[in-house]
Parts: C-alpha cells; sequence; structure tokens
C-alpha cells in the first residue's frame, strides 16, 4: 500500500524542510559602488582600484570582448526572467582605507557580520585548524593565519593581493583551466572578477590547516564575481572550503564565479562547497542566481582533485564541477547533494573527462527536492581515445518529498576507448509517512524523523566533507549527525 | 494499564474496527488471533497513532491518560512500543545511531540525562549479551537489506533497548525459523514483568507455547469475537475460525 501520495501528509513533510532563511539580514554599511553597468570603463576602473598590472587589465579587456560576441546559454533545465547586464553593479566595496594592516584596522561591522555568520575572523577564535578568507561583496575584508601558512610555504591571499604580489604564480595559471572564452559566464567573469582566493601549495608540503572563503553578497543590484585559484604542486595535499550567503532581497542577485584548481604529479585538492545563498521566498520572488564555472585539472600523474558540495540556496543553481584527468593515473571525484524546495531551480552535476591511462572518477550525486522546485543533474563522462582502462562509477539517487516537485537525470556518456569501464546507478525515492511513523512509534519528533531520513540519504556525500564543516552540513538541512557515521 | 473501549476506526469513511473493547493490565499477556484481514494491525497501528486510520468513535486510555489525544512519539514516550509487522528501512542510518536518538529523545522528554555514545554503546552491548544476542545487525542502516526474519528480530532487540511498559507485537514470529522463534519468545520472557505488559497479534500456536498468555482474544471483522485462556488458542488451532462466524461477538 502506497500512502506516499496523501496530500496532507506531504504538507506535513513540506513544513518540516521549509526553513527560514536564516542569514537574510543586511548590514549597513557605507559601501564604494562603480555605477551600475558594463563597458570598458568600468573594468579599467575595478583594475584600477585593485591595482593591478598592465597585462592584467589586458586579459580582461580582452575576456570582455569575447563576451560581447557571445550569447548566454540556455540548454540547461532552467528558467528565469533575461538578465540585464546593464543594471548591475560590477563593483561594490565597503568604504575603508586602502591598505589594511592587522585585523584591528576593519570595520568592525563587518567582523561583526562574519561572527553572526558564525565566521570569527580572530584568529584565536577560529576552529583550530581553519585558516579563512573573508569576502564581502567585491573585497576580501580578512585573511586569517597568514603567518602560520607562509611559515610553510603556504601562499593563500585574496586574488587581488595575489595578482600584486605575485604576479608571476597568477599569470602562469590564471586561465589555464578555465579559458577567458570558455563559456558565457566565464567570459564575464575574466572581464569583471573582484575578488576570490589564491592558493599555492609548494612541491611537498601538505598544507597544516584547512582553507576556507566565506563569500558575503550585501550591496543592492551587485554582482559578485569571484575568481578562485588553487595550484597544488608536485606531492603537496591541500583542503579547501567555501561557504556562501547573501541577505534576502526581493530582486534577484547575480553570482558569477570561475574555480580553477590545478594539480600536479602526486598532489591532491579536496575541494569542498557549502552553498546557503538566499534562495528566494516562498512564492519565488527573489534569490541569488548562482551560475558557476568550476574545473580542476589533474595535470600530473596519480593527482587527485575532489569536489564535494552541498547546495541549498540559491533561485537558480547552474553548476558542474569538473575534472580533466590529463595525467596517467590521476582521480576525479565529484561528491554533491542539492536540495531544492519552493520555487528553487537547481541544474547541477559534473563532467569527468579521461585522458591519461588507468584514470579514474567517481560520481554521487544527491538530489533532494520539495515544495514547487526543480532538481536536475546532468553529468557527462568521456573518454578519450588515449585513456586506457579508464574507469566511472556513477550514482546518482533522488529524493522526493511531496508530490509537486520535480527530479531529472541526464547522463551523458561518451567513450571512444573500448577499455572502459563504465558504471552508472539511478535511484528515486520518496520520503514516506510510513518512515517518518516508524521513527516517531521509536519516540523521535516528526521533525527530527525528517532530518534523520534526508541526511541517511546524503550519507554517502557528508562523510567526506572536513569533519568541522560536516556539522554545518547537516545543521544546514535541519539536524546533526554525529555519531552516526560508521 | 491499557483501556479500550468500544473503539471504531477506519480509513476513507470504511470502517475496519467497529466496536473494539480490550483492557490489559500491567504484567499480562494478551495474544490476538484471528483471520487475514480482520483488524488486527490495524488495532495496532491506531494504538500507535498512525495518521492514515482515522477514530470514530470510542476512547483509549493508557496509564490513565487519553491515548488518542497523543501524537505517535508522545505514545511511545509515555511508554508504548509496537513491534511492526513491516519494519520499514532507513537508508544510510546506522541501526545503532538510530536506537541512540530514539533512546535519548526519550530520554529526553522524560527529563533524564541523554547518553553519549560510549554509554550508549555500554548499555547496548549488555542488552545484546542479555538476550544471546551478537551485534552484527547494529553497525548496518535500519532494517536496510535485512533479511524477513532479522527484521523481526531487529523489532525485539528495539523493544529491549527502549523498555516500554506496554508491547504490542504484530505477528513478530511470522517469517521466523523455527529456532528464532525462540529465541524471540525467551527474549520477550526476559522483559516479562509485574509492571510491564505484551499484547501479542499472531497466527500460530508456536510462540504462545513459549509466551503462555494470560488472556487469547478473536478479533473477527474489527471486533473482539471471543476471548479466553490460553486454552483457547490450543482450540483455534484445532478448529480454525470457522466455528467462531456463528457466534455472536462478546463485550
Ligand atoms: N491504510 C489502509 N487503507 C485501506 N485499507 C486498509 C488500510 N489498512 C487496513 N486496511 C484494510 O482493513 C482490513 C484489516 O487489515 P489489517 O491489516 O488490520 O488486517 P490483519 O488482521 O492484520 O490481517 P493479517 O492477518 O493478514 O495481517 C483489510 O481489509 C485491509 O485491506
Ligand atoms: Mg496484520
Amino acid at each position: 500500500m502506497d500512502r506516499n501520495d496523501d496530500p496532507s501528509a506531504s504538507a506535513a513533510i513540506d513544513q518540516h524542510v521549509q526553513q527560514p532563511y536564516k542569514y537574510g539580514w543586511s548590514t549597513d554599511i557605507e559601501s564604494d559602488l562603480a555605477p551600475r553597468g558594463l563597458n570598458e570603463d568600468i573594468i579599467r576602473l575595478i583594475s584600477e582600484k585593485k591595482n593591478e598590472p598592465e597585462w592584467m587589465l589586458e586579459w580582461r579587456l580582452k575576456a570582455f570582448e569575447r563576451w560581447l560576441t557571445m550569447k548566454e546559454p540556455s540548454w540547461a533545465n532552467i528558467r528565469y526572467d533575461p538578465i540585464d547586464y546593464q543594471a548591475i553593479h560590477y563593483y561594490a566595496a565597503p568604504k575603508q582605507q586602502k591598505k589594511l594592516e592587522s585585523l584591528d584596522e576593519v570595520d568592525p561591522k563587518l567582523i561583526e557580520t562574519f561572527e553572526k555568520l558564525g565566521i570569527p575572523l580572530e584568529e584565536q577564535k577560529r576552529l583550530t585548524g581553519v585558516a579563512v578568507d573573508a569576502v564581502f561583496d567585491s573585497v576580501s575584508v580578512a585573511t586569517t593565519f597568514k603567518a602560520e601558512l607562509a611559515k610553510h610555504g603556504v601562499i593563500f591571499l585574496p586574488i587581488s593581493e595575489a595578482i600584486v604580489e605575485h604576479p608571476e604564480l597568477v599569470e602562469k595559471y590564471l586561465g589555464s583551466v578555465v579559458p577567458r572564452t570558455d563559456n558565457f559566464f566565464a567570459a564575464l567573469n575574466s572581464a569583471v572578477f573582484t575578488d576570490g582566493s589564491f592558493v599555492f601549495v609548494p612541491k611537498g608540503v601538505r598544507c597544516p590547516l584547512e582553507l576556507s572563503t566565506y563569500f558575503r553578497i550585501n550591496a543592492t543590484s551587485t554582482g559578485q564575481f569571484e575568481r578562485t585559484l588553487i595550484v597544488a604542486e608536485e606531492g603537496s595535499h591541500v583542503s579547501y572550503l567555501e561557504g556562501c550567503s547573501a541577505p534576502m532581497r526581493d530582486e534577484n542577485q547575480l553570482h558569477a564565479a570561475v574555480v580553477e584548481l590545478v594539480a600536479l604529479d602526486d598532489a591532491q585538492i579536496k575541494y569542498s562547497t557549502i552553498q546557503n545563498w538566499y534562495p528566494g521566498d516562498e512564492t519565488g520572488s527573489g534569490g541569488i542566481y548562482n551560475f558557476v564555472t568550476k574545473r580542476g585539472r589533474c595535470a600530473g600523474r596519480n593527482s587527485k582533485i575532489s569536489w564535494t558540495q552541498v547546495e541549498t540556496g540559491s533561485a537558480i543553481t547552474w553548476k558542474y564541477p569538473s575534472c580533466m584527468l590529463e595525467g596517467d593515473n590521476s582521480v576525479g571525484e565529484f561528491y554533491s547533494v542539492a536540495v531544492t524546495n519552493n520555487h528553487q531551480q537547481a541544474d547541477t552535476g559534473t563532467k569527468m573527462v579521461h585522458m591519461g591511462k588507468d584514470t579514474k572518477s567517481t560520481i554521487i550525486s544527491k538530489g533532494i527536492s520539495a515544495g514547487r522546485s526543480q532538481n536536475t543533474y546532468r553529468g557527462q563522462v568521456k573518454i578519450m581515445k588515449g585513456a586506457e582502462n579508464a574507469r566511472n562509477y556513477s550514482q546518482c539517487d533522488s529524493m522526493l518529498i511531496g508530490d509537486q516537485c520535480g527530479a531529472h537525470t541526464f547522463p551523458y556518456i561518451d567513450v571512444r576507448n573500448s577499455t572502459a569501464i563504465m558504471e552508472h546507478e539511478a535511484t528515486t525515492s520518496k520520503v514516506g509517512e510510513d518512515q517518518i511513523f516508524y521513527c516517531q512509534q521509536r519516540g523521535l519528533s516528526e521533525e527530527d524523523a525528517v532530518s534523520l531520513i534526508v541526511n541517511g540519504f546524503c550519507k554517502e556525500v557528508f562523510r567526506e566533507l572536513p569533519m568541522e564543516f560536516a556539522v554545518e552540513a547537516t545543521r544546514l538541512l535541519g539536524v546533526s549527525l554525529e555519531g552516526s557515521v560508521g | 494499564m491499557l483501556e479500550i473501549r468500544n473503539l471504531h476506526a477506519g480509513v476513507d469513511g470504511v470502517e475496519i474496527l467497529n466496536g473494539v473493547n480490550l483492557s490489559v493490565n500491567a504484567g499480562e499477556v494478551h495474544a490476538i488471533m484471528g483471520p487475514n484481514g480482520s483488524g488486527k494491525s490495524t488495532l495496532a497501528q491506531v494504538l500507535a497513532g498512525h495518521p492514515t486510520y482515522e477514530i470514530t468513535q470510542g476512547t483509549v486510555s493508557f496509564e490513565g491518560q487519553d491515548l488518542l489525544e497523543m501524537g505517535p512519539d508522545e505514545r511511545a514516550i509515555a511508554g508504548l512500543f509496537l513491534a511492526f509487522q513491516y519494519p520499514v528501512e532507513i537508508r544510510g542510518i546506522t541501526n545503532g545511531y538510530f536506537l541512540q536518538s530514539a533512546m535519548n529523545s526519550i530520554r529526553k522528554a522524560r527529563g533524564q540525562e541523554e547518553l553519549d555514545t560510549l554509554d550508549f554503546a555500554e548499555l547496548l552491548e549488555e542488552k545484546l549479551k542479555e538476550i544471546g544476542w551478537d551485534d552484527s545487525l547494529i553497525h548496518r542502516a535500519v532494517n536496510e537489506g535485512f533479511s524477513g526474519g532479522e527484521k523481526k528480530r531487529n523489532e525485539i532487540l528495539q523493544l529491549a533497548v527502549l523498555e516500554p511498559k506496554l508491547a504490542v507485537l504484530d505477528e513478530t514470529d511470522s517469517g521466523l525459523d523455527i529456532d528464532a522463534v525462540r529465541s524471540v519468545a525467551e527474549a520477550v520472557n526476559r522483559f516479562r514483568s509485574d509492571e510491564r505488559a505484551f499484547v501479542v497479534v499472531t497466527h500460530y500456536q508456536r510462540i504462545l507455547d513459549y509466551l503462555t498468555p494470560d488472556h487469547v482474544h478473536v478479533l473477527s471483522k474489527g471486533q473482539v469475537a471471543k476471548s479466553g485462556g490460553k486454552e483457547l488458542a490450543l482450540e483455534l488451532e484445532a478448529k480454525g475460525y470457522d466455528w467462531l462466524r456463528e457466534e455472536a461477538p462478546v463485550g
């Protein structure tokens, strides 16, 4: 007997998933705002504000030139009103003195903002073992533990500072994974990117701290265009995490980021995201448009790149973290939880391109849809001609909460070498009244029951998150998973 | 302890229980038998508070409280336990964690201190030792991929850990092999006490041989058609249910 279609039951379940957005307040701070719109002058202004070298400006302008000739993609399974690119402010910075020498000089309002978000910037208050870069609108306001990291030769800087202080490194790798002209949003980002993080881990170093960047959009009508570049030299290891949130506003705001990862021989990069941008209200008004290009190059032998993401926010998410498996025996991984509710739309997945011999990739995707949301997984696995003995394992699970939402799975497979071994599994399930009742009969509240069921469903992904953030992820879904891993 | 009076319940306007009367005192074991579809599981689910069933008439009191006014989790907290005829799977949540969460939720509601993972593991080990079972099911996801018999044993393990006042076992013996029936019955016997009562829904005499019920009831067409002592079960085993159809319902 199937009782899942009982509408009153799904309404009760929905209620528990619909938790109010907790990060919707805004900070009242004066900002230094570029005029609305996009043209060469705005790009020059951004470059000037950041004291960039000439080559950087040239690079931006070339990207802009190409962007003007490109068309916005429309193939994703998402719908939205056209974006007016001339109505956006491309630069917004909290007003403050030019150069900050220490945290004492940061506007207390900003420190307070990040404290409220659970991101204390004073080093002694930080979670042990985590260094943070905090980005507020278009600028980085503080990076912690710089000195500690420098001892190991690790560079962890806002990208705008890295461009000035380590131009040779940035110039060498910027755009080497995601070319300026890769796609519409990547080109836009290349032209106007304002901040983001730069990480460089030298040969043989295991980065002693978790690195993390927290992105906060505050100003109205602004876009956030951050750029992150992580380079792991031979034999090095690094784990990096980004978190994001934004105030509740009834307009849609654009976030178009580019993330590039480069792993040389025997290097490992673990990149985790907890994305909690404002998703819009129950009626579908407002929310962030999150159009992101993330790609990693396993350039060296035995290198490994692993993407873990927990996506709960944004009105629209369009994002496919990818791995280019160039080095022989390299490994690409993608672990994803995407939760959509109300009118949210998520079109997310990954792309694994096997070029080297004996390359391996793993894809675990968990989509949870509630309300009237649409959740789409789109994954591509490409095995190139020279990729002898490549292996891929893909598992895509969807969970439906209520009966007005949708889950869609589009796996694309392109195999050009007959030695490849591919495995694909997909399931769709519903949070059932009987499951909830069973938990309640054992003494759990209805709310705890839903959380438990959803967390159980996501477990394979959560256990990939760094310890400190697994807790945040489960909390985001409304429960603590402590102790269940085992 | 449990007092069911003239209970009527159904689904979508169709009555399944029509006038059930039953009293269970602390320390007693009651067996409920009856043909397929007579409403045994419905009675069990209604007692536990399954939202699908609508109560149209009657009262149920449990330890002096109005059971029908309580939510399913409140009933569990008050000490009512149902061993499901069809236990539900929960993916990705280990049995151990599930039980710990359940136990702590109950403890918290009763104003008792919650158990941390270590204390709970100790308690669990003790319970397992007591009923002579190994811990092979503890680290697996709740009921996921369990055999039919393993699911039933798992219900009894939960019972042993949660120590309810009233346990309703809905065909826990169905699908168990001969040794497992004995082992489950022995586990139940171990937890019998003057403060605790059991309502055992079954089709078979075998489990009753071990449990020796104080009372046996036959449910037919949503009513208690006959009640008696443990001999009634033997009589049913010999004669089937047909002869009861002619008799008038009691109560
Ligand atoms: N949720 C429901 N929706 C519709 N009909 C139901 C529902 N639950 C029970 N019924 C019906 O009520 C009657 C009693 O079912 P119930 O499961 O209580 O019987 P039972 O005595 O436990 O039978 P068995 O011995 O086969 O387990 C059956 O006809 C069944 O189809
Ligand atoms: Mg039944």
